[in-house]
């Protein structure tokens, strides 16, 4: 029973991760359907800005608090990682608005390879860790262990995601993002910024990626070829919830955490765990193409 | 550019002066002198082991990005999973040449049964053609390069989870028998079938779906048949260039062909140009020779053609070929020529019986 | 025994109802007109009869048939081609592969006949080239057979598409506002072009149009609907005095 409650925890931490990621890609699909195959390389990219930015003030700034190097690298990497994500929709992405569709996401494809080798050949192949922010203080409550790292991660993901709910559900900004998801050629009559709106979301989307990375580097190595499999599952987790759905990319994150976790707990061996996720969403695909909370759309003849 | 231009039409005029017998012999003789070629030179020590190699790769990537341009250019899916057929034709031979043959008391003959490997390798990747085929019926675009996709990594998960060959340690023992002679043999085949294959009802019936799949419905098009067809001949062809490339390697394991693999491909296919053969045969030798002439960058090469793929979509997105064709290419009956000369056929037996009402008469 | 009998037909698109009862008996030969105001549902009986949706309700015998359930393919072979309201041409092919394309589902040989160019496959493409230059020629589309499609002019971009429907070989002839974007000297020329098509190859034809020259001019018997429903139905003398029709539909249109 123990043992479950700790794997459960672990699924949330894990899932929570996920789901910030797996955002980007929603927010990205629903307001250009673009699958933003580089979303997974932002999210490396992220956390390579988090450690040079946060050994740096730690190694300037020894005096200040934890918290407060934490925020302040957070906030540096959130704005580093937005502007990589809006100048690559606005040199790469943005000319190919009128051309067709596999343009674009085979450019995503490129921009997102590109990223990796780059990263490969500027910083190298050695897997990397954090500075330690806080120090990891483990408590035990009957029976179950769990360390500040893992509520810091579980309670920042779950304000980031109600925050974003918010966003996109009660502000104008949310409004217009929806407006332009719905309809880009109406959106603009009605004095929707597009462009702007849709800077706006590759900005909001790659933040939270960035949340994801730094809390994702406080856990886990980090090295340039991560992206691929941490984007790839967030990528799932999306489809799973159905993309261009948030709510839908907050599930699916949740249920690949599980799946991931739970994998060798039933099956002989973690290496099983791409084959689960891949055949899920594969089945899935087949049977319900549009997600679990996604809509279908209709065709028009 | 233009020079360029000027002396191609001046090629060209002058082998439209040859006499039409040499003419129609002139493309199979270049191609029976290219085979001896690619049998003497090597032998001959003209090309060295290394040359030798490229030459191979560059043929193994031309049947990979024609096969794929079939899916992605011709029929207008989005396949970005073309390195799992690969890989299962690359396992299956290799398993074959390395463990069946020896153990059906075959061994010696091994370097024959070559083809038959392959065969078997194209065949048991073509049969796993139908789990992209199937769900393309009900999804296309995104959705269906998603399954595409899934269907790559659930392949290589699959091979890292078999320890009897190897697991993620990766199977070897393979001969190389993979020579220029024959890969230039299989590159001929495989163009030669493709392009068949494109221009008949089926190849046209593929790209209705590209152009539009309702309408293409509405004009008789069983599309379910059609999409399995072309699935199951491409992964057929992938998994051939995978048989050729473990032969080659001789040593394969589940990271060889994994997604960026296919991105690889992808590359080529899009560089060529889509729904073109021609551009298919460009693409890959300009990107394998390409990649090769940069390994004095080392890591900086693989920068390279991530880069050169988001240039080339923004600035050039149909490719260096993009739907056209190299004449060569397009069956004798299908060009212009040909066409012409049935119109008058038809003119004049229109001529004969009594004149049209409608339809603006063209003469 | 009529050639097309539909009975019932109703469709919904989620809480929509695109077409209510709709019922129809078509003789072999006969040309009827549906017209209606923008949404009244005409172009979705027109895909509920070829199989594009699946009715709600109702039933649908073509020549003996039943075709609901049936997928469009299979209803184009049995006989039922169509143009479309908006000109849904395969864009980039040329004229000629357009109307090749037609003639799928009458291939005989199996793929790898074609892939290594059997005599049954040599001989078939022959014929099926012959063919569709033939109906080109017809079509005075000879001249462009090579063009893009995308390149023709919009009038012969309609033509086309009427040339790619009669390819397919039907009994039953679906037009789907044919005249939608002709000027008058096109339209004139397009109601000739129905009269002769329908002759030269004996055809049952249904015609949607907004243009009431053309309906009037051409039809035997038109059926009115209007949001979904069946509101008019007989000889175009007797629809152009029907009070309903005129209130519905004809009233802002000066006839
Ligand atoms: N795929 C679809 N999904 C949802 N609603 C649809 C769909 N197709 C048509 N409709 C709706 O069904 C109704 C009938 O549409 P339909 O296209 O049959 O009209 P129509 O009579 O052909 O009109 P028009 O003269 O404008 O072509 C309209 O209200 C239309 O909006
Ligand atoms: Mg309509």
């Amino acid at each position: 029973m123990q043992g479950l409650i700790q794997q459960v925890l672990n699924a949330l931490q894990l899932g929570s991760v996920y789901a910030l990621i797996a955002l980007g890609y929603t927010m990205v699909y629903g307001i250009i359907t673009l699958i933003n195959f580089a979303h997974g390389d932002i999210f490396m990219v992220s956390t390579y800005v988090a450690f040079f930015v946060g050994t740096a003030v730690i190694s300037r700034a020894l005096h200040l608090p934890g918290i407060v190097v934490f925020i302040l690298t957070m906030l540096a990497t959130m704005f580093a990682t937005a502007l990589l994500a809006v100048l690559i929709e606005r040199f790469a992405y943005k000319p190919l608005r009128q051309a067709p569709r596999v343009s674009a996401v085979i450019t995503a494809l490129g921009v997102g390879l590109f990223l990796e080798n780059f990263t490969l050949a500027t910083i190298g192949p050695d897997p990397r860790f954090l500075p330690k922010f806080f120090p990891v203080v483990t408590f035990t409550w009957s029976g179950v262990a769990f360390s500040n790292i893992q509520i810091i991660i579980i309670a920042v993901s779950a304000v980031v995601m109600l925050l974003l709910d918010t966003i996109v559900r009660r502000t104008m900004v949310g409004m217009a993002m929806r407006a332009v998801s719905w309809d880009k050629f109406t959106a603009p009559l009605m004095g929707v910024p597009v462009d702007r709106i849709i800077s706006i979301t590759f900005a909001l989307g790659a933040s939270i990626a960035a949340i994801g990375g730094m809390l994702f580097g406080m856990v886990y190595t980090i090295d340039p070829y991560m992206g691929i499999r941490i984007g790839w599952w967030a990528f799932i987790s999306a489809v799973v919830g159905g993309i261009g759905n948030i709510r839908g990319a907050m599930l699916g994150g949740f249920i690949l955490g599980f799946v991931e976790i739970f994998t060798p707990v039933i099956l002989p061996a973690s290496t099983y765990r791409d084959f689960v996720a891949f055949s899920l969403l594969l089945v899935l695909l087949v049977f319900r193409p549009y997600g679990i909370l996604g809509r279908p759309v209709a065709q028009k003849v | 550019m233009n020079a360029l231009r000027a002396f191609w039409n001046r090629v060209r005029l002058f082998y439209e002066s040859w006499p039409p017998l040499l003419r129609r012999l002139f493309v199979p003789a270049l191609l029976v002198l290219f085979f001896i070629l690619a049998l003497v030179l090597p032998q001959a020590g003209v090309l060295n082991l290394y040359q030798q190699q490229v030459l191979i790769y560059v043929g193994i990537n031309i049947i990979l990005a024609a096969s794929l341009n079939l899916v992605n250019g011709y029929m207008g899916e989005f396949s970005v999973g073309h390195a799992g057929f690969m890989a299962v034709g690359a396992y299956v031979a290799s398993i074959l040449t390395v463990w069946a043959f020896p153990r059906w008391g075959l061994g010696e003959y091994i370097p024959y049964l070559f083809p038959v490997a392959l065969l078997l390798g194209g065949a048991a990747a073509g049969l796993t053609g139908l789990v992209v085929a199937f769900p393309s019926f009900r999804t296309r675009g995104d959705y269906l390069a998603i399954v595409t996709l899934a269907w790559n990594m659930i392949v290589k998960s699959v091979l890292e989870n078999i320890d009897a060959i190897g697991g993620p340690r990766g199977f070897m023992g393979m001969q190389k028998l993979t020579t220029v002679a024959w890969v230039y043999v299989w590159v001929v085949v495989t163009i030669y079938l493709l392009r068949n294959l494109v221009y008949s009802n089926y190849g046209r019936g593929i790209l209705s779906i590209r152009e539009d799949e309702i309408a293409s419905s509405l004009v008789s098009v069983d599309t379910r048949k059609v999409k399995i067809t072309t699935f199951v001949v491409a992964s057929f062809f992938a998994g051939i260039a995978g048989g050729l490339f473990a032969h080659i390697i001789q040593f394969i394991n589940p990271r060889s062909f994994s997604i960026l693999k296919s991105t690889d491909v992808l590359v080529m296919v899009y560089l060529g140009g889509i729904g073109s053969l021609g551009g298919s045969i460009l693409g890959a030798t300009v990107y394998t020779v390409l990649l090769e002439l940069l390994r004095p960058l080392q890591v900086w090469r693989w920068v390279v053609g991530p880069l050169l793929l988001v240039l080339l979509m923004i600035f050039r997105p149909r490719g260096i070929m993009g739907m056209r064709e190299w004449r060569f290419l397009v069956p004798r009956e299908e060009r212009s020529q040909a066409i012409a000369s049935i119109k008058e056929h038809i003119r004049r037996k229109r001529e004969a019986a009594a004149p049209v009402p409608v339809g603006g008469s063209s003469d | 025994m009529p050639l097309l009998r539909i009975r019932g037909l109703t469709h919904f698109f989620g809480g929509l109802r695109a077409v209510h009862d709709f019922n129809l008996d078509q003789e072999p030969g006969e040309l009827i007109g549906i017209i209606g105001p923008n949404g009244a549902g005409k172009t979705t009986v027109f895909n509920l009869i070829t199989g594009v949706y699946r009715p709600t309700e109702g039933e649908i015998f073509f020549n003996g048939h039943n075709l609901v359930g049936k997928r469009p393919d299979q209803i184009v072979s049995l006989g039922i081609a169509r143009t479309f309201q908006t000109i849904r041409l395969f864009k980039n092919l040329s004229v000629l592969d357009n109307v090749r394309i037609a003639h799928f589902a009458r291939t005989r040989y199996e793929v790898p006949a074609a892939m290594f160019r059997m005599p049954n496959y040599l001989r078939e493409e022959a014929e099926v080239r012959e063919r569709a230059l033939e109906l080109l020629d017809l079509m005075g589309l000879a001249d462009q057979a090579e063009w893009v499609a995308s390149s023709l002019p919009y009038g012969l971009q309609r033509r086309l598409e009427i040339a790619r429907a009669l390819a397919c070989e039907p009994r039953l002839l679906l037009l789907d506002e044919p005249a939608a974007g002709m000027n008058p000297g096109e339209i004139a020329e397009l109601m000739e072009l129905i009269r002769w098509i329908r002759q030269q190859f004996d055809l049952t034809i249904i015609l949607i149009e907004h243009q009431m020259r053309v309906v009037m001019g051409i039809c035997e018997r038109i059926k009115v609907l209007d949001f979904g429903e069946t509101i008019a139905e007989g000889t175009p003398a007797e629809i152009q005095s029907n009070p309903r029709v005129i209130e519905a539909y004809l009233g802002e249109e000066a006839i």
